[in-house]
């Protein structure tokens, strides 16, 4: 990633759902569980988060319905006023935004997608996707101009004069996307968004997301409850249970190396083979000039697996896009990712 | 013995299964007891608690008159109401000339009546194809060949008015209420009293505060069509989903924004289905407004069957249904009339294809008359005169702009004869008259003075038992306190003659009703059936049900008790039919296969489980009833209504709202009882 300052900074978040929550969080005895604090009455959506989005990242929050996902994004576009901590976008205190600058901040910066859609029913395709620009006060011809654009983008060309009603599962949601993409947010915010919809059409949306995604290079939060989504989409994934983030890691390092308990659990039916890149395996080269053929460091063991078989070095060079050799790569360690040994 | 099965919990509350009685059971018996001690003891109780109490323990009324007369005239009040008034009259001048061509500003009508049924038409087509079309423009037709065509449209100018005016109201308010918990709090409970009180005491104090005329029964209509829509508001604003509100809010919506383009859009199911509580209470009302001396169908429907004229009588009840059904029709099948998109490129006129339609055939048909204004000698009154000049066209011409006295095709009198035949043949008399003789003599009278004979405290105590054993000391205090209340203001006899009729006409009602709708609710198209006269039914303003009721009976108290029986009896079938078809396939299924018989699968599992939804209906016949009973006051009661019919003449407001609150009582606290039954039974249930 890039040096500049976060797009997203949060520290020590609190979303507590009860009554007069601030006066409870004041109070609180630092360090309470997830079920004492339920056992006074309180709801801990988010407890105690800290975790910072780069310019550019795509970061997945995972965790089970009830875990605090949804409510943690909310948090980041203030949809959710939180209880406790505070919240920095583009180095800016949303929590003392006032309601003008926060519209105004949500009318340039913020797109969101939602799991159910939230379409307007009343609204054709094109009104819907012209909604938030027709709110910012952008002039007829110019949001219609824009509007075709994106949905020409998402692939609905034709359908723009049908109402929400008229579509499939997945084409409410390629106007969703539409919707969210149509002031060009910096930040991309995207609540389940292929949950409701069947298998074959959630891999689909799924290519199409990432062939948008390598377009436009967003900052992303992306929210799914689906590990295989979250591995093939995430730079870094977050996995929240009761409200608090157990760990946030690269996908290579939360199934090679599960922080606690709950992580690992979640990670057990993983095939790690097809998570782990050789790029995390290589070991510093210390000096040495490995020789023979490298491995691309952005392979997975899986898709090495021929060659790893096949192969009777006992170390393989990892070389980097450019073909700059970045370290050494132990075949037995690959091998007993391979084979679930690891 | 019992096929369902009882939870714990509720075992305990219910008393059975261990044969003991649950203390709440016990609490009621202990009162009962009380009361039919007090009954017994009935000689020896002091005067008071026997016969009616004249002048009351309070002088409500007193303390109410000073009330309003402060209000009104020291607080100026009477003022700002005759300013709304006046802006009320201005609007219903301007639709009165426009419909019948009340000569007023704009100057511009009246609107020949083609023009009206072809917009109506193309309307009802858009809406719901030909059968709409044919309901929408045929009532229009109806009333104008029927000769009713004036006192329709000065019928139709009040509702032009307090429809639009009321909808407005009550999207604001609704929408107040949404936004604020207190104000919603406060607003609950009056809209509960609004929506029992007797509809005599909208209509003195609208006479008193806003002139007499159309003025007083526009603002009677629009309070009393308010409720609906408020309900309705805040009920479809709490439904928007909470991911159509994010995405507003994540667009950037302001307050404003907000509201107008993401909550009310997304409120509209619900918005409509206010718009046709509207319609329908709109018209209820206005019809009633003849009391107030209104002119307008209502008005002619009083003085028709003052005068016994049952031909004419029927006629405009026939006109009033078409009215009813045309509204109700209408509005709910724009409640569901979804938009459909038009492919890139349609050119303007196909899209707005229905529009112009209807702006097409509005202007043709005032074009014709426009132009048959001015032909000289408009051979209007030459019917058959073959000497009259350009005769066929003109009088065609003439017929299509307005439908002349003799041109109507009214058979009222034709239909008198028909009636008074049919009740004339021996059979049918003696019919009626046995119906008459046995009701009268060993139900009505018997029930009335046994009700009459209980000393009060005894008909306190038992309303405080029933309301204890289903909802514990809350209701019983309502009950009791309630009832109390209405002794004191010293008009419990008549508020007793009140309750005793509405009392007689639902247990009739049920006795015919539940038969009815058990039989019918074994096949799927009965049911379907008479879910579709039921439904239709109940779109009719009450005030049609005397019709049938004076015709059979004349004018006395079985009349009065049949218009109730004959008007609760919609929602009775209705709801027990509905009832009985939601108990799940399973569960019928499941007693199949146990062997039940069609009448232990009744017994055990369709009516316990139909219960609930039936106690709704019952509900809904107690409310109804007490309505009805209101307007029955015109066939000549001894009750509550007939004192609050009395208070119109004058200007005895205290007194009317002081009857009008004994009427509202009574009714609320039947509602608290069999709904707050009916929601614990659910819940006992577990069902939705």
């Amino acid at each position: 990633m890039n040096s500049e300052a976060p797009v997203i900074s949060a520290r020590n978040i609190w979303k507590l759902f009860g009554a007069d929550p601030e006066k409870y969080l004041a109070s609180m005895t630092p360090g309470r569980g997830f079920d004492e604090i339920r056992a006074d009455g309180y709801i801990a959506g988010v407890k105690d988060v800290s975790i910072k989005v780069s310019r550019g990242e795509m970061l997945v929050i995972m965790g089970l319905s009830g875990s605090g996902k949804s409510t943690l994004v909310r948090c980041f576009s203030r949809l959710h006023e939180i209880t406790g901590g505070e919240i920095l976008v583009d180095g800016q205190d949303i929590m003392k935004l006032n309601e003008n600058d926060l519209i105004e901040m949500r009318r340039s910066k913020m797109g969101m997608v939602f799991q159910s859609f939230g379409l307007l029913p009343h609204r054709t395709v094109l009104e819907n996707v012209a909604f938030p620009l027709e709110m910012r006060g952008q002039d007829r011809h110019a949001r219609r101009e824009r509007a075709l654009e994106v949905i020409k983008l998402v692939g609905l060309e034709g359908r723009e004069e049908y109402f929400p009603r008229e579509l499939s599962g997945g084409q409410q949601q390629r106007v969703g996307i539409a919707r969210s993409l149509a002031i060009e947010p910096d930040i991309w915010f995207l609540d389940e968004p292929f949950s409701a919809l069947d298998p074959l059409i959630r891999r689909e949306m799924q290519d199409e997301f990432l062939r948008l995604q390598d377009m436009l290079s967003k900052t992303i939060v992306f929210i799914t409850h689906d590990f295989d989504e979250a591995l093939r989409l995430a730079d870094r994934i977050a996995i929240m249970k009761d409200g608090a983030v157990e760990q946030c890691d690269t996908p290579d390092k939360i199934v090679l190396d599960p922080q606690t308990p709950y992580v690992a659990k979640f990670t057990e039916e993983i095939e790690k083979a097809r998570v782990v890149h050789a790029s995390v395996l290589a070991k510093p080269l210390n000096g040495t000039t490995p020789e023979g053929e490298p491995v691309p460091a952005g392979a997975t063991v899986l898709q090495l697996a021929r060659q790893l078989v096949n192969e009777s070095r006992t170390t393989l060079p990892v070389a980097d896009k450019d073909g700059t050799v970045i370290g050494t790569m132990n075949r037995q360690e690959a091998l007993d990712i391979l084979l679930g040994e690891g | 013995m019992s096929i369902t099965t009882l939870s714990p919990s509720e075992t305990q509350s219910q008393g059975r299964g261990d044969g003991r009685w649950s203390e709440r059971q016990l609490v009621a018996i202990g009162l009962v007891a009380l009361a039919v001690a007090l009954a017994l003891a009935r000689p020896l109780l002091p005067e008071w608690t026997i016969v009616r109490v004249e002048e009351g323990l309070y002088a409500y009324a007193d303390w109410l008159d000073a009330v309003f007369n402060f209000v009104r005239d020291d607080l100026g009040l009477i003022h700002l109401t005759r300013a709304i008034a006046g802006g009320l009259e201005y609007l219903l001048d301007a639709t009165a000339n426009l419909l019948y061509g009340k000569k007023r500003w704009p100057h511009l009508g009246p609107i020949p009546w083609t023009a009206l049924a072809a917009a109506a038409g193309v309307i009802g087509y858009y809406l719901g194809g030909w059968r709409l079309a044919t309901i929408g423009a045929g009532t229009f037709v109806w009333a104008a060949l029927i000769g009713q065509w004036s006192i329709a449209m000065q019928t139709m100018s009040v509702i032009a008015v307090a429809a639009p005016t009321a909808f407005v109201m009550g999207l604001v308010l609704g929408i107040f209420a949404w936004k604020s918990r207190p104000f919603e709090a406060v607003l609950k409970p009056v809209l509960a009293i609004l929506q029992t009180l007797p509809f005599f005491t909208y209509l003195l104090p609208a006479v008193i505060f806003f002139k007499v005329g159309p003025t007083a029964g526009a603002v009677a209509t629009i309070v009393y069509a308010l409720p609906p829509m408020i309900l309705m508001t805040t009920l479809g604003l709490r439904k928007v989903p909470p991911e159509a509100v994010e995405a507003g809010k994540m667009s950037g919506c302001t307050r404003w924004q907000m509201l107008r383009h993401v909550y009310i859009p997304s409120a509209r199911t619900e918005i409509l289905v206010g718009v046709n509580q509207v319609f329908m209470l709109c018209l209820a009302m206005v019809v009633l407004t003849a009391f107030i001396g209104m002119p307008g169908l209502g008005g002619k429907l009083l003085a028709m069957m003052n005068s016994f004229k049952l031909g004419r009588s029927f006629e405009i009840g026939v006109t009033i249904v078409l009215f009813a059904v045309m509204l109700d029709r209408l509005s709910k099948a724009w409640v569901v009339k979804q938009p459909e998109h038009f492919e890139r490129g349609t050119p303007w006129w196909q899209r707005h294809a229905y529009s112009l339609a209807t702006f097409g055939g509005f202007a043709i048909f005032v074009l014709i008359a426009f132009l048959v204004r001015d032909l000289p000698n408009v051979p209007v009154k030459a019917v058959g005169d073959p000497e009259a000049e350009g005769s066929f066209f003109g009088y065609v011409g003439g017929v299509l702009d307005e439908v002349g006295r003799k041109q109507s095709l009214t058979q009222g009198k034709g239909i008198d004869k028909a009636i008074k035949g049919f009740l004339g043949i021996d059979s049918v008399q003696a019919v009626t008259e046995w119906l008459r003789w046995f009701l009268n003599v060993w139900i009505l009278i018997p029930f009335r003075n046994a009700l009459l004979w209980l000393p009060v405290p005894t008909v306190i105590l038992a309303i405080g038992a029933l309301g204890y054993l289903v909802g514990g000391a809350r209701s019983a205090l309502i009950g009791a306190g309630f009832f109390a209340f209405i002794a004191s203001t010293g008009w419990w006899d008549r508020a007793i003659i009140t309750l005793y009729t509405v009392i007689s006409a639902v247990i009739l009602a049920t006795l015919t009703g539940l038969p009815l709708a058990i039989w019918a609710s074994r096949s799927e198209k009965w049911a379907n059936r008479i879910l579709l006269f039921c439904d239709t039914a109940q779109t009719f303003p009450s005030f049609i049900y005397l019709i049938p009721a004076i015709m059979l009976f004349g004018v006395n108290d079985v009349a009065v008790v049949f218009s109730i029986l004959i008007f609760t009896l919609v929602p009775l079938t209705r709801y027990t039919i509905e009832g009985l078809r939601s108990v799940p396939v399973e569960l019928t299924e499941a007693a199949d296969m146990a062997g039940a018989t069609r009448r232990q699968k009744l017994w055990h599992v369709q009516l316990p489980l139909a219960l609930p939804t039936m106690a709704v209906g019952f509900n809904q016949a107690i409310m109804f009833a007490f309505f009805m009973v209101i307007i029955a006051a015109f066939i000549g009661t001894q009750d509550l209504g007939q004192e609050l019919q009395r208070t119109l003449a004058g200007t005895d407001l205290g007194k009317n709202f002081v009857l009008g609150m004994c009427v509202a009582l009574m009714a609320l606290v039947f509602d608290h009882i069999i709904m707050r039954w009916s929601t614990d039974r659910r819940k006992a249930l577990g069902v939705d």
